[in-house]
């Protein structure tokens, strides 16, 4: 067997309500933990996209997107490996603003430096954004924490793949 | 672009728009998928909707069963007999919940059925209303397709996609919750039956070049075994299944919802498959140099053992769902589709053989579980009854031609090894999920939807007693089905295995039983019990020649065990026959 790997999965759904439900039951019923999970609208109108990354052996990975496919709901699941997609998450750190006015500044420079941004700034508090791989997110995260988070955000990934996805192809063919 | 034929034949399958309450929608689609009969409970939630079924009653048969869980039951058994969708109803909370073991036992049995539940008021959801239950929630890992409506103009749309789905490709069920407002509601109604999901591909194509492989192997291999299942029954692929074993003379074993696909007489037909299966077929799937797998999904009571089941063998897989391949056993040719399809393409490929070399070994291996297993089972020298001897006799009075209902157990597993079928779909059992209390409204279902043909249930004393309520079911609608409960006051298999397994400690096994022939006269039907082997002959005739339902009940030897048996973790070919 192979070594777990994590996967990128992305499946293209119908916008119906019950199917989170449905496609977690897939990987709960199998003791498999999701590492992240994020669900938005897609390039086609009507249809969800989601993204789920998983750490799992191919074999297996395999048979869940079986699985998932099977669904009646599911247009079509991929599954991807790291190099096959180019993958972002974002994260929020809430910070006290008095930290943004030290004189030694170096907040400042850690966010020039992470490539991070300034969402707002009030009197109480400032919020940071970035966006990036995860291994840049918790760059970020471990250098902030010396100075005290008030509190923090992770988004789920969200990837396109390198590969073309025929899915437009695939509801066309339908119509006919 | 559709032709002007086939639009005119979708307007025609349309029906005319009528302003109508959404209850009254729901029996009209009903109605247009054919549907005669549905089994149900009422309740607070589906009040309006068996108002309807009161004024339809002359089209629609509605059957009150004694429990929710014996109305999914019963739709199974009238779906596995007629390959037609079984229909349950209930209400919303407790009625819901209860259908929940049958449409579990559906969803693995891949038996298509459309059950349908009331739910409070949509302004009540999530609320923790009288009898609401989140029923979408908890019947989603066990159902094909579910959906709540809570407008009445989803009715139609929604109930015709129901249908389709339950019935299509790898058949299954489908739950529709309906909230009580939607079912008061009214709408301009009309009805169209689904002809597609766009999201959902029900047949995959058969690809003619996996068709030539497979061929190519088959007409190559010296050793080939076909070891059939329900698939060959749900795609009606009997016959062409046959003509395959025909021609090419490949000895065919199947599983236990396999049989009655092909005629148990039939000499290519090997034996059954798995756990309590055949000797012969079991060994040799571990000595085959081909195994053809059609419409089966290699559960672990077939294989044992993966790691060791038919490692020398290359694999060829016809399957409807393309998430059985390779998800247990590694396949070398996977040809996808319908088995009807692909077997008709198959069959003129393949090149006329007989393998008699090869069959003989299943006819010495046969000899050898005849003499160890068979003879005592059905012509047994001891003073107890066998279960054997009782299936046996049925054989012989029904002349193979009943339908056998059996529970889940050890009765099970001897209905299955001696029944001799000589009709498809007469083979109803709970196979995947192996649910105690299936057979007595099952047998009810088929009987309702087969009344015609015999309908014999094979019960044990435990799981008669899990839903023997049943039996006001069959008194009230005068269903003539034939119970048979072989009692050997054990839950015998568990029995078996604490026998075999925990050193004979027999934690809670033993069944203190009450007068079952009391309860079933209690009824009002005729019923008598059999202790003795002089009176099994006349008590079985006695039971066919009733025009009524017939409860028997056969006093059993206690602690016989079913053989042959592959333990748990075992491979095939390590088979028990003592």
């Amino acid at each position: 067997m192979s070594e777990p790997k994590a996967y990128t999965v992305s499946i293209y759904t119908e916008n119906n309500i019950g199917l989170l439900n449905r496609i977690s039951a897939i990987f709960q019923r199998r003791h498999i933990n999701i590492e992240s999970i994020n669900s938005s609208v897609s390039e086609i109108e009507n249809v969800s996209k989601w993204t789920i990354v998983v750490k799992l052996h191919e074999e297996q990975m395999k048979k869940i997107i079986g699985q998932i496919e099977k669904q009646v709901e599911v247009i079509k699941a991929y599954f991807h490996t790291e190099d096959e997609t180019i993958y972002q998450e974002s994260c929020l750190f809430k910070i006290k603003s008095n930290l943004l006015f030290d004189e030694r500044r170096q907040i400042e420079s850690i966010i020039k430096d992470n490539n991070a941004r300034i969402v707002t700034v009030n009197r109480e508090f400032f919020v940071i954004e970035k966006s990036g791989r995860k291994e840049e997110l918790e760059v970020l995260y471990r250098e902030l924490s010396v100075f005290g988070i008030m509190q923090f955000t992770r988004s789920g990934r969200i990837a396109v793949t390198k590969d073309e996805m025929k899915i437009s192809k695939m509801l066309e063919a339908f119509q006919h | 672009m559709k032709d002007t034929q086939t639009l005119e034949k979708e307007q025609s399958t349309a029906t005319k728009t009528v302003r109508i309450s959404g209850s009254e929608a729901i029996i009209r689609c009903l109605i247009a998928e054919g549907v005669d009969i549905l089994y149900g409970y009422p309740g607070g939630a589906i009040m309006p909707v068996y108002d309807e079924l009161y004024k339809f009653r002359d089209q629609i048969h509605h059957v009150l069963t004694r429990h929710e869980q014996g109305a999914t039951h019963a739709a199974q058994g009238y779906a596995r007999i007629s390959g037609k969708v079984g229909v349950a109803m209930a209400t919303s909370g407790p009625g819901a919940t209860n259908l929940i073991t049958g449409i579990a036992d559906a969803q693995i049995d891949s038996t298509p059925m459309v059950c349908i539940t009331g739910q409070v008021a949509s302004h009540l959801l999530g609320s923790d209303a009288f009898q609401e239950t989140d029923i979408i929630g908890i019947s989603t890992p066990v159902t094909k397709w579910n959906h709540q409506i809570t407008k009445a103009s989803q009715i139609p749309e929604v109930i015709a996609k129901a249908f389709y789905i339950a019935k299509s490709g790898r058949p299954g069920p489908v739950l529709i919750d309906i909230t009580k407002d939607a079912q008061f509601e009214q709408f301009d109604f009309s009805y169209e039956k689904c002809k597609g999901v766009r999201s959902y591909n029900p047949v995959p194509k058969t690809d003619i070049d996996d068709v030539k492989a497979a061929a190519l192997l088959i007409n190559a291999a010296k050793k080939p075994l076909i070891v059939w299942g329900q698939g060959v029954i749900l795609s009606e692929a009997e016959e062409e299944l046959k003509a395959v074993i025909e021609k090419t003379g490949i000895p065919a074993a199947w599983t236990i919802l396999g049989a009655s696909a092909v005629p148990t007489a039939h000499p290519l037909n090997v034996g059954m498959v798995g756990m309590h299966g055949n000797y012969a077929p079991n060994v040799l799937t571990n000595e085959c140099d081909l195994l053809i797998a059609i419409g089966m999904r290699f559960d672990d009571r077939v294989t044992g053992n993966l790691a060791t089941y038919a490692k020398q063998a290359k694999v060829i897989h016809f399957e409807i769902d393309p998430a059985e391949i390779d998800k247990n056993v590694k396949t070398d040719v996977a040809v996808l589709g319908d088995a009807k399809e692909s077997l008709s393409q198959l069959l003129p490929l393949l090149k006329a053989n007989s393998h008699e070399e090869w069959h003989q070994k299943f006819k010495d291996l046969y000899a050898i579980e005849y003499e160890k297993v068979i003879k005592d089972d059905l012509y047994p020298t001891k003073e107890g009854l066998t279960m054997g001897e009782v299936l046996k006799e049925i054989n012989i009075q029904t002349k193979g031609n009943a339908a056998i209902v059996s529970d889940v157990g050890q009765h099970q597993m001897i209905a299955c090894r001696y029944a001799e079928f000589t009709t498809t779909k007469s083979n109803i059992t709970s196979g995947g999920l192996g649910t105690m209390g299936f057979a007595l409204p099952a047998a009810i279902g088929a009987k309702m939807s087969a009344p015609k043909r015999d309908v014999v249930a094979i019960i044990g004393d435990g799981g008669y007693q899990m839903t023997i309520q049943e039996l006001g079911t069959i008194f009230q609608q005068r269903v003539p089905v034939k119970i048979v409960v072989l009692n050997n006051e054990f839950l015998g298999m568990v029995r078996q295995w604490q026998q075999l397994f925990f050193e004979k400690r027999y934690a809670s096994t033993e069944m203190t039983n009450p007068d079952f022939v009391a309860i079933a006269k209690g009824y009002y039907i005729d019923a008598q019990k059999v202790t003795k082997r002089e009176d099994l002959k006349a008590a079985v005739a006695e039971m066919m020649a009733c025009e009524g339902p017939y409860f028997l009940e056969v006093c059993v030897e206690k602690e016989d065990n079913v053989f042959p048996m592959i333990p748990t973790g075992a491979s095939v070919s390590d088979i028990r026959l003592e």
